[in-house]
Formats: C-alpha cells, sequence, structure tokens
C-alpha cells in the first residue's frame, strides 16, 4: 500500500497534467455547442467591463464612420417609414392578430470579436437586463452578423457568423431556393451554401438572403454574394462558395432580432414532431 | 527564488496576459501566424521551479486568457502541456556542464541561439495542440500544420525582440 502511494507520489506532476488536461478538454467540449450556456465567457462581468473600457477607447476613432452609417441607415429607414404610414382615414381599422408584429429589434454594440479562428465569438454590451435572450439574431446594416450564445446581466456572448458550428437557413433571391450558409473556417470574407441541389440554377452574382425558416432572422436579410458555384463532391449539391457582405473586421454597431411567436412554433414543431434544428 | 523574484514574476506574467488579452487578440499576420507572447511568461520562470506549480500556473494562465478569448479550454490545455514539456525539454537542452542554479532560461542570459533551439519546439508544441482543438474536425492537417509553425516563428521572434528592448541583462560576480 505504502509503495502504491510512493509510487503515486513520484508521479504527481504526471497526474496533475492528466487531470487538467481532462478538465480543459471538459470545457472545451462542453462549450462547443452552439446553444449551450456556458459560465465562463466573456459574458462574464467583471470580464465584460474590461473588454468594454478597451472597446470604448478603440471605438473612439471609428465614431465618425459609425455616424455616416447610421446618418445613411435613417435616411433609408424615413423613405419607408413615409411609404408605409398613411394619412389618417375617417375610418380607423384596427388591426388583427395576423398583422401583429412578430420581430422586435433593439441595437447593441459589439465590445469584443475575433475572426481568426475556427469558432469565432462576439460580446455585446447588452444583456438580460435590456431583454436580450439566448437565441436572438444579430446583423448590421450589411448582413447577418451571428446568433446569441449565452447572456449575463450587462453582457451577452454571441457565435459569429464565422463559426464553424452555426447553420443559417437561407435562401437565393432570384430563384428562392433554400440552402445552409455555414462557415468552412478558412477565410473570413467567404462561406459557404450548403445542399442546394444539382438541379438548381445558381450563378455568380446572386444574392443570397435570409430565408425566413429558422424563426430567427426575418426573411431577407443579407447574407452574401455568389462568388463561385462548382460542382461538390458530394453528386446530389452544388459546390457554392459566397463572399460575406458583412466586413467581420469591423463590426460595430449591430441590431438584435427577437422572434415573438417562437415559443408558438417551437410548441407547434414538437406536436408535429418536426426536428427544426436551424 | 526569493521573494522579489516572486513578485517580479508575477507582474510579469499579469502584464504578459493583459497586452495578449488587449492588443494581440486579433493579431494575426496574414491571416495564418498568431502571437502568443504570454507563453514568454512560461517560458522564462526560473529554472529550478518544482513541477507540480509551474504545470498549475500555465494552466491558470491559459485559462485566464481563454475566458478573454472565448475559446475556453484551448489555451489552457496547450499551456498545461507546454508546462509539462518545459523540464524535460530544458534537461534535453541543457549545455555542457548543466544550469546555473540562479540562471533564468531567458535570451538575455543564454544566448539567442540556445534560446530559439530552447523555446521554438515548446511554442510548436502549444501551437499544434491550439490549432488541432480550434479546428477540429473541420480544418485539413496542412492548414494547422501551416498555421503552427509560422505562428510559432512569429510568436518566438517577437518574443526575442521583446527581451532585447526591455529585458536587462544581469551582472553576474
Amino acid at each position: 500500500m505504502l509503495r502504491i502511494l510512493q509510487f503515486l507520489y513520484r508521479i504527481r506532476s504526471f497526474l496533475l497534467f492528466v487531470l487538467l488536461e481532462v478538465l480543459a478538454i471538459g470545457l472545451i467540449v462542453s462549450n462547443n455547442s452552439p446553444q449551450g450556456a456556458a459560465f465562463f465567457n466573456s459574458s462574464n462581468a467583471v470580464i465584460g467591463s474590461a473588454l468594454k473600457t478597451r472597446s470604448d477607447i478603440l471605438d473612439f476613432f471609428s465614431f465618425a464612420e459609425a455616424n455616416e452609417v447610421l446618418i445613411r441607415e435613417n435616411a433609408l429607414l424615413l423613405e419607408q417609414i413615409k411609404t408605409l404610414k398613411q394619412e389618417p382615414d375617417s375610418l380607423p381599422i384596427p388591426l388583427d392578430s395576423a398583422f401583429q408584429s412578430q420581430f422586435q429589434f433593439t441595437g447593441g454594440r459589439v465590445i469584443s470579436n475575433s475572426l481568426r479562428f475556427a469558432q469565432n465569438h462576439l460580446t455585446l454590451n447588452r444583456g438580460a437586463k435590456d431583454g436580450i435572450k439566448p437565441g436572438m439574431g444579430i446583423f448590421n446594416q450589411d448582413g447577418i452578423v451571428g446568433r446569441v450564445k449565452s447572456v449575463s446581466e450587462n453582457y451577452a456572448v454571441g457565435i459569429s457568423l464565422l463559426n464553424t458550428g452555426l447553420l443559417v437557413s437561407s435562401k437565393i433571391k432570384s430563384t428562392e431556393n433554400f440552402g445552409s450558409v455555414n462557415w468552412d473556417g478558412k477565410n473570413s470574407k467567404q462561406a459557404k451554401m450548403l445542399y442546394v441541389p444539382r438541379h438548381v440554377k445558381a450563378q455568380a452574382g446572386d444574392t443570397i438572403v435570409t430565408s425566413g425558416y429558422n424563426a430567427v432572422f426575418p426573411e431577407g436579410i443579407r447574407i452574401g454574394i455568389i462568388s463561385a458555384v462548382n460542382p461538390a463532391s458530394d453528386p446530389n449539391y452544388l459546390d457554392i462558395l459566397i463572399n460575406l457582405s458583412t466586413d467581420f473586421s469591423r463590426v460595430n454597431y449591430v441590431y438584435l432580432v427577437e422572434n415573438n411567436q417562437i415559443v408558438e412554433l417551437d410548441s407547434l414543431y414538437k406536436k408535429s414532431e418536426v426536428v427544426n434544428e436551424f | 527564488m526569493n521573494f522579489r523574484n516572486f513578485i517580479l514574476h508575477t507582474l510579469l506574467l499579469l502584464l504578459l496576459g493583459l497586452i495578449q488579452i488587449l492588443f494581440l487578440k486579433n493579431l494575426a499576420l496574414f491571416g495564418v501566424a498568431f502571437c502568443f507572447l504570454y507563453l514568454l511568461g512560461i517560458l522564462n520562470l526560473p529554472i529550478p521551479i518544482p513541477h507540480f506549480p509551474l504545470i498549475l500556473i500555465s494552466f491558470g494562465l491559459g485559462l485566464a486568457v481563454d475566458v478573454f478569448y472565448d475559446t475556453i479550454g484551448i489555451h489552457a490545455a496547450s499551456a498545461t502541456l507546454m508546462g509539462f514539456l518545459r523540464p524535460y525539454w530544458l534537461k534535453a537542452t541543457s549545455p555542457t556542464g548543466g544550469y546555473d542554479d540562479s540562471t533564468k532560461p531567458s535570451q538575455p542570459e543564454m544566448g539567442i541561439v540556445w534560446y530559439i533551439s530552447y523555446s521554438l519546439p515548446m511554442v510548436f508544441a502549444f501551437s499544434l495542440v491550439f490549432f488541432t482543438a480550434d479546428q477540429w474536425g473541420s480544418g485539413s492537417f496542412f492548414g494547422i500544420l501551416n498555421k503552427s509553425i509560422l505562428s510559432s516563428i512569429f510568436t518566438v521572434a517577437l518574443a526575442i525582440i521583446v527581451q532585447l528592448l526591455f529585458f536587462k541583462r544581469r551582472r553576474g560576480i
């Protein structure tokens, strides 16, 4: 018995090494699911505030540019309001539930972002306090950015579209054929559109937008433009390469979108036994 | 290790961690050469430091960087491996006559050739584990190898530059 204990004491550093490695791999695996809530990440209050201070300083240099973008966005929205808003009629017609807005939007700022790894994340300066929930979609004026993964009181961590674990339901705008956009982990400016069958006539230059099927993003938010279409190694599908419309190296101010009816949709899917992953 | 050295090393670890988190997070030359400058803190710990605390320090430092990188566990796993390998590699690269008890395995004290032969394989081992874990199942082997080789070269080059600029050579008696 004593010999065993002595032996164990002699190899104690190796045992510690194995223990810590197993612990680290456990952390990697438990953090790897795109939906899983993680405890140790940048949505933690202390870490979030450190990252926010850093971002506050760095953002000071890009204010002019951010303003420019916001002004352009505002002008566009004003134009849309003008066309939507009708002059008051003598007979008010109350909107029924079919017209109820399905999506709710809020704004936020990215305080930390990465784009060089295979699993990239971003941190936002909005949290549960501001009504952010896991599963909400993130996009900006150029196109989609990602999806909220976990939320703390003041901060939220999102999975970037530049994350091999995130699939976004999408469609080719001109032909309405749908597929999934997934990043292949190589170039931060390009992604792949998967599961588009061979017979589809996709061309370089076609726009890819969200399909609205996954109930995270509303229909029609830009993702990118097709840059090349090749036959894939799988004989059933095309290999479509997309130039992403969002410049992930400069993502700063973003919008968050929440689907109000996601609970209803999910329970419906469950009742009809449809497995809706994305 | 006396108390002054202990404080100095703690400060060095903190400072390197901060620099890594605040400035080097999104730095990647040509998109492939990453910089893991905080490894300098593990590489330059005094030679007689016991194995057990060394592994613990490596793990702690890796985990701290991980939290900011949102890559929980990946830095920790790779840094732990590096901490584990360090004494064996130090033994393998020991110069004739062995180490002086008070020397540190740093560039100003041991010379640039020895330092490269000591740190490059260690950082390479770190990078290999790091990129394998990061691109698990999605990256090709050559992509991982490419990133690991370039990142270790870049990290070691920067580590040497930092030591040349900021570390004073201690005068021996």
